[in-house]
This record gives C-alpha cells, sequence and structure tokens, in this order.
C-alpha cells in the first residue's frame, strides 16, 4: 500500500480513454463502477472537448456482484454496438472489475459482433495511465495491422519510383500536453521535405488508418511514453524504421530534420534555414544575457523532461539544477541525461518528494507539470508548464506547440516570461519598501519586512538585469523560521546602501544567516559574513 | 434475456402521492462516487483527515473532482492497494497500519481520521470497521479513528456525506437523559450559513443549538431523547437512522432552499419550541423578505424556462420545488440517483402535479429525453455539460451545488443566480 495526496498519471484505463477519444469510429466499454465515470470530465472540461468520451460503464453496484455481472457487461456491449455501431470496439476492466475477473474480452467476443473487439488488459495495481496508453495503442495496432504484417524473413519492398516518401507520426493522444499543436506543426515540418504523413495515430485516426499502418515508409515517434512499444513492433512486422529523436528546441527540431532526411533520403536543407526559428537570436540579444546560469528545476515526463533539459542549458543558457520524471518505464533516459548535467536524477511519483527537492534546490525557475507549478506558487518561485499532467489552461485557444521551429519560439516565450514576471513583480515590492514609495513609517530596526504581498501595487517599472552587486541568490522564506533578530542601526544604513531591487533579498538572508547562527543583533559584519555564504 | 434488463425501465411507474408517479431507471450512470464528499467535509471538519483506502482510480477521482484546489498537503489521501497487498506478499492490514501510522506521524494536528472505504477495498473484504478498531487502540485518545464508506459499488456523490455522518454518530456524546430539549442541524453547511442559522434560531430563543459536523471534532455535539433534528441536506436517510436509535426525533420539513423552504424549515423548529407568530415573524420575516425582493429580478429571467435535471446530487427534488414554485420554471424532468420518499415527503407534495420524476438512470436514454425535450438549462454533472452545450442546449454543473452557500434566506438570490448566469450568459454572446 502506498500512502499517495497527488498523482501525476492516472490508472491504466484512463490511458485507454485517451486513445480511443483520441480517435474516430471507437468504442470503449468499460467494466467499472459509477464512481469511474468521472474520467469523462478529464476530456469533456479539462480539454473541453465538445463530445463525450466514447466510453461505456457498465456501473455496476454492489448488489449485482451477488448475480451476474457478467451479464451486465455483456448486455452493455450489445447496447454500446448498436447505439453507437463503431468500426472497433475496445473491451476492458477498471480496477474494481479486475478483481472480480469477469474476462470482458471473452465475454464480448462471444457475442460475435459484425466488428473488431480488442480486449485490454490493464493491470490497474501495477500500472499508470501513459503504460494503459501505450499499451493500447500497440494492441490496437496488432490487432488491426497484424493481418498484413510482412512474412517473416521477407525484406520491406522498395519504394515505388517516383511516389513521394511517406511516413506515420505516432503518439498524440486525447488530453496530451499540446499533442494537437505538435502534430500539426510536425506535418508541416515534414511537408517541407516533401514526406507526406501517411496516417497519424491515435489522434483523428479510424480503426481502418490503423490497418493501413504498415504502409508507410517509416514511423516518427513524437511521445515514445505513448507509441514506442507500437513502434518497436512496426519495427518488426513491417520493417519500418523508427525515428527517435523528439523535436523539442532548436538543437533536436534540427538532428530530426537531419534523422528523417537520412531515412527518408531527401534533402533536409529546406528545413534548415537558418530564420527558421527565433528563438537562437532572442536568445543571443543582450537583453537575455541575465538567463545566464539561472537555476532551473526540470520535473514532467520523460522525453518532456530531457527535451527541457538540453533546451535549458543548450539554448537558454540556464544551469540545470534538478531534473526528475514521474515515468519509471523510461526512467534509464532522464538518469542519463542527468548524469550528463551532472546531478543525480529524482525519479519519483510522490509529489512530496518533488516538493522536498524543489525547496532544497531553490532554483531560480521551475519547468515542470501542473503539479509543480503548485509548487512553485507556494515557493514563490517562476514557473511554466511542460508536460502532462494537465490542467485546463494547458489547452490555449492559440496556436501553441512544444515542437519544431515554432515549438521553439514558444519555448522561448513561455519559459523567460515567468522570470520577467517574477523580476518585475520582485522589483515592484523593492519600490514599495523604497523610502520615496514608502506610504507608512520608517523601517522598523526590527526587520521582518512582510517580503511577499499578494498583489503589488507601485509604479510601473520595467524589468532589467539585477546589477551584479546583487548580494545573494534568492532564497525562499520558509514559513516557521521567521528570524527574529535586531538589525544594529549601522548595519541597516548598511543595507540601505545595497541596490533597492536586491535589498530585500539581502535583509532576508542576512536574518536568515543571523537565526541559524544564533546572532542576536546583526552588525555590518554579519551583513557581509552572509553574503559571502551565500555568494557561493 | 435475462430477468432484468441491462438498462432501461425496470418497474412500472410508482405513485409516490396523488398526481405524482416515480419511475425508477436502471443503466449506465453518470455520477460520481461518495468518495467526492471528502471534497467538501475536510473542509468543514477542520480537523479531520480522510484516508481513503483504494486503488490509483479513487486517487484520481479526488484530484480530478476538486481540480484547482490543490493544496500543498490537503487533508486527505489514498492509500494505494498494490499488486504485492493482493497477492498475498503483503499482509494488507500490517501495510494499511503503516500507511496510518506513517501519516499520523506526519501530521500531528489530526484529531480525527477517516478510513473510507472504496470499490476495490470492499471487493477484497478488507474490513476497515476491525481496521478503526484496532488502531483506535494505538492512537487514542489522541486521534479518533473512524470508518465508512465512499465506494461507488455502495454510494453515489453525496451518500459519501451521509456515510461519514452516520459513522459519527455512535461517537457522539450522551445527553443527560432529563436534558432539555436541544436542536441538532445534520449536513455540511459552508460556515458564512450556519453562523446565519444560529443567529436566527438565537434569535427565535431556541438553544441549545448545534450541528454535526462541527468545525473540530473536539466539539462534537451530544445527542439523546431530548434531540430534535432538522436536516439541512435531503440526503442524510443513514445519518438520521442512526440518530434515531440515539433517540434523536427528526422534524419534518422541506429543505431550506429559496425564501418559502427556508422559512418553513425554520418554522419547524419553531413550532418545536412554541415560538409564537408575532417572534418568528420578527425574526425571520426580514430574510424572507429580503430574499423574496431578490429573487424577483431572477423570476423575471427564469419563469416559464423549462428546466430539466439530471440525477446527480440528490438535491434534484427540492430544486425542482424551488425553481417552480419561487421562480416559475417548468420541469421538463426531475432525476435523482435515490428517491428518499420519507425525508422527501414534502417536498415531493409541492412539486407540480405530473412533473416527470426519475429515480437512477440510464444515461443514453436520459440524454435523448433531453435532447427531445429541448430545455432552456440542463442540471448536469461535469462529464454532460460541455457535449450538451456543444449540442446547443445550455447547462448548469450540478456540482456547483454542493460547494457553494446556497441554503437559507440571505442565499435564495445567490441559488437562483447559478441557474440564470448560463441563460443570460448566452443571451450576451453573439459568437
Ligand atoms: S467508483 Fe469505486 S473504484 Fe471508482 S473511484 Fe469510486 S470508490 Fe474508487
Ligand atoms: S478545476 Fe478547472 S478544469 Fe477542473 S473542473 Fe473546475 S474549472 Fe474545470
Amino acid at each position: 500500500m502506498k500512502l499517495t495526496l497527488w498523482t501525476y498519471e492516472g490508472p491504466p484505463h484512463v490511458g485507454a480513454m485517451r486513445v480511443a477519444t483520441a480517435m474516430q469510429g471507437v468504442h470503449y466499454v468499460l467494466h467499472a463502477p459509477q464512481g469511474d465515470t468521472y474520467a469523462d470530465l478529464l476530456f469533456t472540461m479539462i480539454e473541453r472537448r465538445a463530445a463525450r468520451p466514447p466510453v461505456t460503464y457498465t456501473t455496476f453496484q454492489a448488489r449485482d456482484l451477488g448475480a451476474d455481472t457478467a451479464e451486465l457487461f455483456q448486455g452493455a456491449v450489445r447496447d454500446a454496438y448498436e447505439r453507437f455501431r463503431p468500426e472497433a470496439i475496445l473491451v476492458g476492466a477498471s480496477c474494481t472489475a479486475e478483481l472480480i475477473q469477469d474476462d470482458p474480452g471473452g465475454l464480448a467476443q462471444a457475442l460475435a459482433l459484425p466488428v473488431p473487439v480488442i480486449p485490454l488488459e490493464l493491470p490497474a495495481y501495477q500500472r499508470k495511465e501513459n503504460w494503459g496508453a501505450a499499451e493500447t495503442l500497440y494492441r490496437m495496432a496488432r490487432a488491426l495491422a497484424g493481418p498484413s504484417a510482412l512474412p517473416p524473413g521477407t525484406p520491406r519492398p522498395p519504394r515505388e519510383a517516383g511516389r513521394r516518401p511517406s511516413c506515420n507520426v505516432l503518439g498524440p493522444t486525447a488530453l496530451g500536453f499540446r499533442h494537437r499543436d505538435d502534430v500539426t506543426e510536425v506535418t508541416r515540418l515534414l511537408a517541407t521535405l516533401g514526406i507526406d504523413v501517411h496516417v497519424v495515430a491515435p489522434l483523428g485516426a479510424r480503426p481502418a488508418d490503423l490497418a493501413r499502418l504498415g504502409e508507410a515508409d517509416f514511423n516518427v515517434v513524437l511521445y515514445p511514453e505513448i507509441a514506442a512499444p507500437t513502434a518497436d513492433w512496426l519495427a518488426r512486422a513491417f520493417r519500418q524504421p523508427t525515428v527517435a529523436t523528439v523535436p523539442i528546441g532548436v538543437g533536436a527540431t534540427r538532428d530530426f530534420v537531419l534523422e528523417v532526411a537520412r531515412i527518408a533520403g531527401v534533402d533536409p536543407s529546406a528545413a534548415l534555414a537558418p530564420a527558421a526559428s527565433r528563438l537562437p537570436w532572442y536568445s543571443r540579444s543582450v537583453d537575455s544575457t541575465y538567463l545566464t546560469g539561472k537555476r532551473v528545476f526540470i520535473f514532467g515526463d520523460a522525453t518532456h523532461a530531457v527535451a527541457a533539459a538540453r533546451v535549458a542549458t543548450e539554448e537558454l543558457g540556464f544551469t540545470v539544477a534538478g531534473l526528475g520524471t514521474y515515468s519509471r518505464e523510461r526512467a534509464r533516459d532522464v538518469r542519463e541525461a542527468a548524469a550528463h548535467y551532472g546531478i543525480e536524477a529524482l525519479i519519483t511519483d510522490d509529489y512530496l518528494e518533488v516538493e522536498a527537492r524543489v525547496a532544497e534546490l531553490q532554483p531560480e525557475l521551475v519547468l515542470g507539470t501542473q503539479m509543480e507549478r503548485h509548487i512553485a506558487k507556494r515557493l514563490g518561485i517562476p514557473c511554466a508548464v511542460i508536460s502532462a499532467p494537465v490542467h485546463v489552461q494547458d489547452f490555449p485557444a492559440r496556436y501553441s506547440p512544444q515542437m519544431g521551429f515554432e515549438g521553439a519560439n514558444v519555448l522561448f516565450d513561455t519559459w523567460v516570461h515567468p522570470l520577467m514576471m517574477g523580476l518585475e513583480e520582485h522589483l515592484l515590492t523593492m519600490f514599495r519598501d523604497d523610502f520615496e514609495f514608502h506610504d507608512g513609517v520608517a523601517p522598523s530596526h526590527l526587520g521582518t519586512v512582510a517580503s511577499r504581498p499578494e498583489a503589488p501595487r507601485g509604479p510601473a517599472v520595467t524589468a532589467e538585469e539585477p546589477s551584479p552587486a546583487a548580494i545573494a541568490p534568492a532564497a525562499a522564506t520558509t514559513a516557521g523560521t521567521e528570524p527574529t533578530c535586531a538589525w544594529d542601526p549601522e548595519a541597516e544604513l548598511e543595507l540601505r546602501k545595497i541596490p533597492f531591487f536586491v535589498r530585500g533579498k539581502a535583509r532576508r538572508n542576512t536574518e536568515r544567516y543571523a537565526h541559524e547562527r544564533g546572532v542576536a543583533t546583526i552588525t555590518v559584519g554579519t551583513l557581509y559574513d552572509a553574503k559571502a555564504h551565500f555568494g557561493r | 434475456m435475462s430477468a432484468v434488463p441491462a438498462s432501461g425501465c425496470a418497474t412500472r411507474p410508482e405513485t409516490v402521492r396523488t398526481g405524482l408517479t416515480v419511475r425508477a431507471e436502471r443503466g449506465q450512470r453518470e455520477v460520481f462516487c461518495g468518495l467526492t464528499g471528502i471534497i467538501w467535509l475536510h473542509r468543514k471538519i477542520q480537523d479531520a483527515f480522510f484516508l481513503v483506502v483504494g486503488s490509483r482510480t479513487c486517487a484520481h477521482l479526488i484530484q480530478s473532482a476538486a481540480g484547482v484546489m490543490i493544496f500543498a498537503e490537503p487533508r486527505f489521501a489514498t492509500a494505494i492497494i498494490e499488486d504485492r497487498d493482493l497477492a498475498g506478499l503483503a499482509d494488507a492490514n500490517d501495510e494499511l497500519d503503516r500507511a496510518v501510522t506513517q501519516l499520523l506521524e506526519r501530521r500531528p494536528d489530526i484529531r480525527l481520521l477517516f478510513l473510507v472505504g472504496s470499490c476495490p477495498s470492499e471487493v477484497i473484504k478488507l474490513d476497515l470497521a476491525r481496521a478503526a478498531a484496532r488502531l483506535s487502540r494505538s492512537f487514542e485518545p489522541r486521534v479518533r479513528i473512524r470508518h465508512y464508506s465512499g465506494s461507488g459499488i455502495e454510494t453515489t456523490f453525496t451518500q459519501g456525506e451521509d456515510a461519514c455522518l452516520a459513522s459519527l454518530v455512535p461517537t457522539l456524546p450522551e445527553a443527560r437523559a432529563d436534558a432539555a430539549p436541544s436542536l441538532l442541524v445534520a449536513g455540511v453547511l459552508p460556515d458564512i450559513v450556519e453562523d446565519q442559522f444560529r443567529r436566527l434560531f438565537a434569535g427565535l430563543g431556541i438553544a441549545p443549538v448545534q450541528f454535526l459536523p462541527p468545525r473540530r471534532s473536539t466539539e462534537l455535539p451530544a445527542v439523546g431523547p431530548g434531540t430534535r433534528v432538522l436536516l439541512a441536506q435531503p440526503f442524510l436517510p443513514d445519518t438520521l437512522r442512526a440518530l434515531e436509535e440515539r433517540g434523536a426525533t427528526l422534524l419534518p420539513a422541506p429543505f431550506p432552499f429559496g425564501a418559502d423552504g427556508t422559512t418553513a424549515w425554520l418554522r419547524a423548529a419553531a413550532n418545536a419550541w412554541h415560538v409564537g407568530d408575532g417572534r418568528f415573524d420578527a425574526v425571520v420575516g426580514p430574510g424572507e423578505a429580503r430574499a423574496r425582493q431578490a429573487l424577483e429580478r431572477h423570476r423575471r429571467e427564469l419563469a416559464g424556462r423549462r428546466v430539466f435535471l439530471f440525477p446527480d446530487s440528490q438535491l434534484e427534488v427540492p430544486l425542482a420545488r424551488f425553481l417552480s414554485r419561487e421562480l416559475g420554471m417548468e420541469l421538463a424532468e426531475v432525476g435523482t440517483p435515490y428517491l428518499h420518499r420519507r425525508l422527501l415527503e414534502a417536498e415531493l407534495e409541492q412539486l407540480p402535479d405530473g412533473t416527470l420524476v426519475t429515480e437512477g438512470q440510464d444515461v443514453e436514454r436520459q440524454l435523448e429525453r433531453c435532447r427531445a425535450a429541448r430545455p432552456d438549462v440542463v442540471v448536469c454533472g461535469l462529464g454532460l455539460a460541455n457535449p450538451l452545450e456543444a449540442e446547443g442546449l445550455t447547462t448548469k454543473w450540478s456540482i456547483e451545488l454542493v460547494f457553494t452557500p446556497i441554503h437559507g434566506h440571505e442565499q435564495a438570490a445567490d441559488l437562483a443566480e447559478l441557474f440564470a448566469r448560463p441563460l443570460v450568459r448566452r443571451l450576451r454572446l453573439a459568437v
């Protein structure tokens, strides 16, 4: 038994729902109690889907357990087929139904429906959402494309002369982080290379499209968490090569273009024009200097976390202070990346552990999921969301991919913006403390000025680079350890000579330093001792 | 074919009173399970912790229903059952004890711990009653440990609150046998509403007045033969039964929604304390007048509009009464997961003759009826709202009814506004 406050991933059948909901002409009959219907709201509220997910729940109750839940299940499959006329049916059990062992696959197959019935076995007490999505896509691909697999030993026939190369784009689902826009962006990128997209799956695909997956020349895997097992199987069954690079960031997009061009045998130069993305120039322009060495904490699914680390270091000049993932299935990738940055990866799905690590590292920017956004908000650290789990604001109305060159532009904006906002808020707070703007009495010699007002009000200022005289890096004040030391008048005067926009930080750090060492009165000496201590 | 159809009407319409029949439906339900109640229960009882013994699905449900309310350390969690527990590699009881110990060490502020049963814990027959008793021996008196079921195979949405409150009743202190009558208001009310009612009862000279649940577990109300129970929520039959077993008596009343509903509810208490008409009017009259006046504006918006209520919070019948009697709305269908005939007698009395009342659900058929009825407002769960909006219907999410203060005179107009706002919005939008 594992004590869990918040979970990064839902149960595996929610992964199956993400696949079914992404597709057309598919229906999923889920043996599950009524409460499990909550999963519909993920799609209708968070993703604002205009249609209900194509899912029928048996909603069995305790009184059915003594009677015939199997019959209830068969009735639900029969009704769902009659009502929705799907082209393929997925059947399976949620956690509770797994325990009563009704064999949904066998029961549904016994109905001899005129469409493919694909049973899903998703062990709810071992596996989670992404695994469930991956398994579902794989089972569907095998069931529908399997019959046309190349016989063992036969090589893949060469592409017909004169036909443009084509590929499948695998992995995008419903409720995915920016999947909708990534597909558009990657399709556009492939088009500049003269490559056709044969099938996008599961997003928007019909069962018949999955049946023709083998016709494409190769596969592009956008989200390995979801599509890697399917691509591996397609590589075996149809000898289709897989493009493994995930095009997040300028460098990775260039690598992706080169890899695709090599596999497809086309000239990459059309897609590599220097003006393809604004990120490189924006990052080089002088006002970005203040981004240098910003300590960033990165957490998400493995693919997005690893990609973010590369963008953060190579393309924005940040320092990766922490890197981690909740996806144990792909922990190895993250461990390798972390080793590359000289840090230890955090592999956990325990929210409190992540929070503790962020608090301990005190990064200047958090790139994470919606969960880390809450952590960062509480700790007063700027944050941008880079990965699922998602919330309603991760489905923006505007075009906002993460992948490709336009995706890189989006990354620049969304990561740099919170830093600027953080700086701006900081400056406003400092102005409030500054004597010219202070509307109250003179600062108390007993210190402890309220350090983080909720809604900063004050004169508008523009964000500026903090002066190199910055006395210390940010230190989040931890509740409960409010310093209670007094300032020597001379030290207080010295403090006022420090530039206003870092003065609050200096005050806090000095007080913390004094508090930790039991210094009762802060002198000029204490002030500089603290500066040396925190200056690292 | 089996004797019980998988969906559709299980029984013939049943007459609940002359002019009103109820149709029972059976089929796919689209409702939360009783675990959802944890979201408002933990806000109300400020030193309580809710530990669900369940699966990842249960944890995900609470988190998804709680939505944006991400607190650092919420006062609820899930002990997720894993394969090792099922395979017998780990003793589930030992594991549970370990989880509880870990939790209580981390949270010394907790005084009351609920072990909340789920479908998986019930199917594997994990005995939470025994677990609660066993753990109580280690942690009482510092922490009181109770248990109840919020499972989807046993409970629907608001039934979780009923199960939770009912589990508290046996722990309530015994009122002295010769104690004077006391009033007990049962059902979670937002603090602001509770305070309003306290002032009104004080004005009426009704005392002592206690609320279940209390804001802190150290303030549990005493109960005994002198206890008169006023239900603040219509979904509390088990809590009522448990209170009656302790000697309490119910003050039958409609529920305090709207001007009339609230007055009648307060009147039921006033009658039991023999409060004269003059005093009652002096104390209750001003609030009632304010409510009527505030409702008038919404009545202009809503009168003659047709409303369709999907079964969800079990507030549907009292709300339908309020919407039809006080706002002049027409009732296309009133669905409810369960119809507690005894508790809703006064409400059913006031529904217009011929109202279509359905108990239970077959969601696909109900959606067909809803589309055919083309109501002006549909009250439904979060899974159905946007799809119906996309079909051109106007909706109100029912979950807001359990998160928003809606009881009492001062909130009557807020309650009406919940229904008016989506309509007004639709009129404003020109895109
Ligand atoms: S219906 Fe059962 S399994 Fe599903 S969330 Fe509710 S208690 Fe858990
Ligand atoms: S929290 Fe946000 S996304 Fe979730 S239900 Fe509420 S509004 Fe919708």
